[in-house]
């Protein structure tokens, strides 16, 4: 997998920690091994929306990689309670269903960007140094970037 | 079944399936089943509920889901790894996600049920009123084989239509 310019935290130079969220581990594997690849460290992993809950308030991630559709409670639900109890949260909705009415649904209630399965490494880089704005810097001379 | 209820499906097989296996796939094959649906090997099936109904099932042979499996993983699965399941469920999801998101964009409305395992080794017959299609991606690390089953919810259209009017 094409390595990318560690993506690290600006306020200690930490690696950026993620929460992934979703029902499939074949796709929170894959998420992962792309983190790995932008210098990130997965700080917990949940199946589904309520577990995600507690592992938010668990772990306090940096970015929340969010499915939609999910058992028990779906990503925009967890996605909504989530940013109302933690305001700062950075969630990205990673979902294969990417039409618009839900890509809406997900904004308006507190996610920070969608990203489309199957996700692209390049697409969630960039999403992800968007997303972090300020608060994520590239480390600079590191790995072959993009 | 109209192709254009079809073509979102080709669509999406042929971009996931390419882009995830980093290699073109070519339909080789597309015909209309009008026996029972016979399993291949490892299959996912998700329903559809909404303006359109029925299913979708990605359906590999076992020795192409373990590759497709392994090359997913990045490393080579056993043949009872529950990764492979895992694994084409994912892609069940990724192409019916896609194309359900290119069918709710000219105004179709959905539900996309979880996958799950197609155990039986026979599936429904095509009807008049579900017909089922079966196309065969032709990928470097073997045939994938899609089988659609589709058709259109009258009395939710009609509701909508009345709506509108």
């Amino acid at each position: 997998m094409e390595q990318f310019a560690p993506i690290k935290r600006s306020k200690d130079g930490q690696a950026v920690r993620y929460l992934i969220v979703d029902d499939s581990v074949f796709a929170r594997k894959n998420l992962a091994r792309m983190i790995e690849t932008f210098g990130g460290q997965v700080a917990a992993e949940a199946g589904d929306g309520l577990t995600a809950i507690s592992e938010y308030d668990r772990t306090h991630p940096d970015i929340v990689l969010m499915d939609i559709t999910m058992p028990q409670m779906e990503g925009i639900e967890a996605a909504e309670k989530i940013v109302q109890a933690h305001p700062e949260a950075r969630i990205v909705m990673v979902s294969s269903v990417g039409y618009q009415e839900n890509i809406v649904a997900a904004l308006q209630r507190g996610a920070r960007h969608f990203v489309q399965k199957p996700v692209k490494p390049e697409v969630l880089y960039e999403v992800i140094k968007y997303v972090l704005g300020d608060d994520g810097a590239v480390a600079a001379g590191a790995g072959a970037g993009v | 079944m109209k192709m254009d209820l079809i073509q979102p499906f080709i669509n999406a097989a042929d971009a996931v399936l390419s882009q995830g296996l980093q290699g073109s796939t070519k339909v080789t094959n597309l015909i209309m089943e009008e026996q029972a649906y016979r399993r291949k090997g490892v299959a996912g099936m998700i329903a559809l509920t909404g303006d359109i109904e029925g299913r979708i099932v990605l359906d590999l042979e076992p020795q192409t889901a373990v590759k497709v499996a392994s090359h997913y993983a990045g490393a080579d699965l056993p043949e009872s790894d529950a990764l492979i399941k895992e694994t084409i469920f994912e892609l069940a999801n990724q192409v019916v996600g896609n194309a359900v998101s290119a069918l709710n964009d000219q105004g179709f409305h959905f539900r996309v049920h979880p996958p799950h395992l197609l155990t039986a080794e026979e599936g429904d017959k095509s009807s008049e009123d579900v017909e089922a299609l079966m196309i065969c991606f032709e990928t470097a690390l073997g045939n994938v084989y899609m089988n659609v089953a589709l058709r259109y919810n009258k009395r939710r259209l009609a509701d909508h239509a009345s709506v509108g009017a």
